[in-house]
């Protein structure tokens, strides 16, 4: 059974739509990652899930229990959730340890096992020698270890993350991601991840809800979502993928179809049930195409702007064929072209973007 | 109903019952004393009778007092807008420096009780000064005090209100956003003309404000025209209240519910007036952007450095002087020297005379019980207003503010009329409780502020966190919303402390035998004669003033800016 259901939530302010018809669900002891630009709703989300605001419309259940819905609202206190939230929001006139205790105390739980807890929670964030201290005292990275242990501590069955990472620096992210991997292994927790950083979600994530402007693009996991988007935003949003006008020629075979693009011919991925159409989209990676050796066959492009990677040059080439689309592909050292000169470009794989893609037709 | 349900219900039980126990609170606080006022002055007894209404508009007391309220109350703001408008400018907009210090200094007679001014710029001047006679200045024996008349009166209510405008138009100046300012310099012209066309018309709104603030404060204020004008017999609304009330006691009520009627209709009629020129209230609190930076005064620097103090120290310094010597002598109009100073009169306020003992107990007690009372009151309702931005209760917000902005006597009047028969059995009419009551109503509006600004910094997911922690709200209020606004809510309590110690204006329509308060003690010595002991009780008022004052650098830091108006 779901630990989280949203059924075709919607949240306005005013006039405007926060939240359109959303619909997902969270596993038991799923880690899902909500994935957007900042001010598609993510926040405004996550505030429905924990019943800081009421329902315009739909539903939220946790478990079986129904917790937000037009009509219905239980208040935060009594949803039994974590939160760890995007400023920490630790009590500055309270120590890490009374941080931490605080729900244990609501909760009616006392000394000795209190105590006992607290230790247990700031152990397992490596925190064990900071219980005195204040939090005005500690570093980014630690604030967000109290955070997280404050919010663990009474062991809740759903926890919230709102881009707990935001605020870290690069260097202090990539650790803090291996303690969120490793902490969920341990604990089983469902967790509802809020990001803004792709890759932040694709390495966490079992599964990544999409979002723009207040509505859920898909659903689905990480490789999915990179391999199979299901709508030209996603395409265009994940992994920089180039969404280009296309021909679908024959109906799927094994999975895959032959596309005109460019005035080329490619055979590419797509669904199973893939009509033939002259007004496909494609997506296409730049790991997809690639500088055909010798310098004939395939489209025809002029190179525009040459960066180097490290170890990689990333190209950017204008097609012959169409002026307005500018492809973006990889060439390892030495550079196999100068910016001004023209190159030929195979394209070995790509994915047809489902007309009528639904957000959780993937998943 | 599951457990779960029961919970939600109770949660809900207690938020509406804090929130509509919160609304009954400042309804009775604020529109019930209103109301009992309009209804006595229109129906006294519970009958429609014009018998009083016509008895005080046909008196010609009651037209010349109008008149003379009317001509202070404007002449006195005009004054402080000159006075407080310019120091405003220059102290906000360009370099000087010790800036913290002179604003200490220039907002101190806001702060001191407005007899204790009257009475420390009556020892000043006049045959029997002290300060005078130490420098053979003092004018000849019999003639008359000058500030005894309208003139006097105008004077005092001017340097006393300055410091509103000068608030209230520095709050607007650090508002402005400094591009502003720099657009004009960067077009090309000099400071002078920047201020002429870009500051001061920017200005107009908080300049409006402050004009309303000012205007409706000298209407009310009560102890400068009681200690100038009364022994002249020119009288003004709230001393004719008063002299009515002591003189022909509680049978003239009615009368006088229609006087502080008049006075609260005129009080209104600025604010409105305000209102209807900018739309906007100006709560006088506001948070800075970037301000703008200082224009250099090169050169002149020293110069009007110089200028501003030695203004401080005359509106300031020689007051107290005067009030100080006179303190110290043994008999108002003995010469101070070595030889005839004293502390006798301390000895006597403090130790021997009983009535002003129990006055320093009971303004003391009074003070600080309204001040507490206060803030537990103003920090659930400065969550609902701020944070759950509850309706009814911006509205009732509107209504806190009515006590403070009508007069002193209005609200003293209206307290009378309320407790002059026993409510449900019990008296507090003639104890210090109707007193409180008073206090309470009056300085809520002094408390709620700070604590409102005091919310609007504060990260509300501090709340949140300890709501997904299972705090229900009063438990929330305890552990985490108190301590966070704590600050913001010393700093209200430190203002009520303050204004209702050195208050006269409520108690002295309310005082009796037993519950006297010190700005009482002070107005009857000064009555009696004994100047040398009404100048010992006011200094040491003034002392407490200061160091209370003073005191609040200890936690300034962890305030929002603008809170306490004598911190820059
Ligand atoms: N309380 C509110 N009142 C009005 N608009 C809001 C409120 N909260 C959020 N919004 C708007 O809703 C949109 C989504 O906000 P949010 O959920 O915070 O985005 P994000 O994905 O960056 O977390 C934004 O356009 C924001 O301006
Ligand atoms: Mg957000």
């Amino acid at each position: 059974m779901a630990r989280l259901t949203i059924d075709r939530a919607q949240k306005r302010f005013g006039s405007f739509i926060a939240l359109d018809d959303v619909s997902l669900d969270v596993e038991h002891g799923e880690f899902l990652a909500v994935l957007g630009p900042s001010g598609c709703g993510k926040t405004t989300l996550l505030r429905q899930i924990a019943g800081f605001d009421k329902l315009d419309g739909g539903s939220i259940r946790i478990g079986d229990r129904l917790v937000s819905s037009a009509e219905t609202h239980i208040p935060p206190e009594h949803r039994k959730l974590g939160i760890v939230f995007q400023s920490y929001a630790l009590w500055p006139h309270m120590t890490v340890a009374e941080n931490v205790a605080y729900g244990l105390t609501v909760a009616g739980v006392r000394d000795p096992e209190r105590a006992r807890r607290v230790a247990a929670a700031l152990d397992l964030v490596g925190l064990n020698g900071f219980a005195e201290r204040r939090p005005g005292m500690l570093s980014g990275g630690q604030r967000q270890r109290v955070a997280l242990a404050r919010c663990l501590v009474t062991e809740p069955s759903l926890v919230l993350l709102d881009e707990p990472l935001a605020n870290l620096d690069v260097h202090l992210r990539a650790s803090m991601e291996d303690e969120f991997a490793r902490f969920h292994e341990r604990t089983g927790t469902t967790m509802v991840y809020i990001t803004h950083d792709q890759a932040e979600a694709m390495a966490l994530a079992d599964r990544i809800a999409v979002m723009d402007r207040g509505r859920l693009l898909q659903l689905a996991t990480p490789s999915m979502l990179y391999r199979e988007p299901a709508n030209a935003i996603v395409a265009g949003f994940i992994g920089e993928g180039m969404v280009l006008p296309a021909a679908v020629l024959s109906a799927p075979q094994a999975g895959r179809c032959r596309v005109s693009v460019l005035g080329v011919e490619a055979v590419v991925r797509c669904r199973p049930d893939q009509a033939v159409t002259d007004r496909a989209k494609l997506c296409l990676r730049a790991r997809d195409i690639g500088i055909v050796a010798g310098g004939h066959g395939g489209l025809s492009a002029a190179v525009e702007r040459l960066s180097y990677q490290g170890g990689h040059f990333r190209l950017e080439a204008r097609p012959a064929a169409n002026d307005d689309v500018v492809l973006h592909l990889d060439a390892a050292e030495p550079a196999p072209a100068q910016a001004g000169e023209a190159i030929h470009i195979a394209i070995h794989d790509g994915w047809v973007i489902p007309e009528h893609g639904r957000p959780d037709e993937a998943a | 109903m599951s457990l779960a349900d029961t919970a939600t219900m109770r949660t809900r039980i207690e938020e509406t019952g804090l929130l509509w126990g919160l609304v009954g609170l400042v309804a009775v606080l604020s529109l019930l004393p209103i109301g009992r006022l309009v209804v006595e002055g229109f129906a006294p007894g519970g009958q429609l009778s014009t018998t009083a209404l016509g008895k005080v508009l046909t008196s010609p007391a009651t037209w010349t007092a109008t008149a003379n309220s009317l001509v202070t109350a404007i002449a006195g703001t005009v004054l402080a807008v000159l006075i407080g408008g310019t120091v405003a400018l220059i102290a906000t907009l360009t370099d000087i420096r010790a800036r913290n210090a002179f604003t200490f200094c220039f907002v101190l007679p806001l702060m001191i009780a407005p007899q204790v001014t009257a009475l420390a710029w009556l020892q000043l001047f006049g045959p029997s000064s002290t300060v005078l006679k130490l420098i053979g200045l003092a004018p000849p024996l019999g003639s008359r005090n000058p500030l005894y008349s309208r003139e006097g009166i105008i004077l005092l209510l001017g340097i006393q209100y300055a410091p509103l405008v000068f608030l209230t138009l520095r709050a607007g100046l650090r508002a402005l956003p400094k591009e502003l300012i720099e657009a004009g310099l960067a077009a090309g012209a000099g400071p002078l003309t920047v201020l002429r066309t870009v500051v001061l018309p920017l200005m107009t709104p908080p300049l409006v404000a402050g004009i309303a603030l000012c205007f409706v404060s000298c209407l009310g204020n009560f102890g400068i025209p009681a200690f100038l004008g009364i022994p002249g017999n020119f009288l003004v609304l709230p001393t004719l209240i008063y002299q009515r009330l002591a003189g022909l006691g509680p049978g003239v009520l009615s009368e006088v519910a229609i006087l502080s009627l008049l006075i609260g209709a005129i009080a209104m009629a600025g604010i409105l007036l305000q209102d209807f020129m900018m739309r906007r209230r100006d709560f006088r609190i506001t948070t800075t952007s970037s301000a703008a930076r200082p224009f250099e005064l090169g050169r002149w620097r020293a110069l009007i450095e110089t200028l501003l103090w030695t203004f401080a120290v005359l509106v300031l310094a020689l007051p107290f002087l005067g009030l100080l010597t006179t303190s110290l002598i043994p008999a108002f109009g003995v010469p101070l020297n070595a030889a005839t100073a004293t502390f006798a009169n301390y000895a006597y306020v403090l130790l021997e005379h009983a009535a002003s003992k129990r006055a320093f107990v009971n303004s003391f007690l009074m003070s600080a019980g309204a001040a507490l009372a206060i803030v537990l009151i103003c920090v659930p309702l400065g969550y609902f207003l701020v944070w759950r931005k509850s309706r009814t209760l911006r509205l009732l917000n509107l209504a806190a503010e009515l006590p403070y902005a009508m007069p002193g006597v209005v609200l003293a009047i209206a307290a009378i009329l309320l407790f002059l028969r026993p409510v449900y059995g019990i008296s507090i009419y003639n104890t210090v409780w109707i007193i409180v009551f008073a206090y309470l109503a009056r300085f809520l509006v002094l408390g709620l502020r700070p604590v409102v600004s005091g919310y609007l910094q504060i990260d509300r997911t501090l709340e949140e966190a300890a709501q997904i922690a299972g705090a229900g709200l009063p438990r929330r209020l305890a552990t985490i919303i108190f301590p966070l606004v704590a600050p913001a809510a010393v700093a209200g309590a430190l203002l009520i402390f303050l204004t209702a110690f050195n208050e006269l204006t409520v108690s002295a329509l309310l005082w009796s035998s037993g519950a006297e308060t010190l700005g009482v003690v002070v107005f009857s010595f000064e009555q009696g004669g004994d100047s040398t002991y009404a100048s010992a009780l006011a200094t040491i008022t003034v002392l407490v003033t200061v160091a209370l004052m003073a005191s609040t650098n200890l936690f300034a830091q962890r305030l929002p800016q603008g809170v306490l108006p004598w911190r820059d």
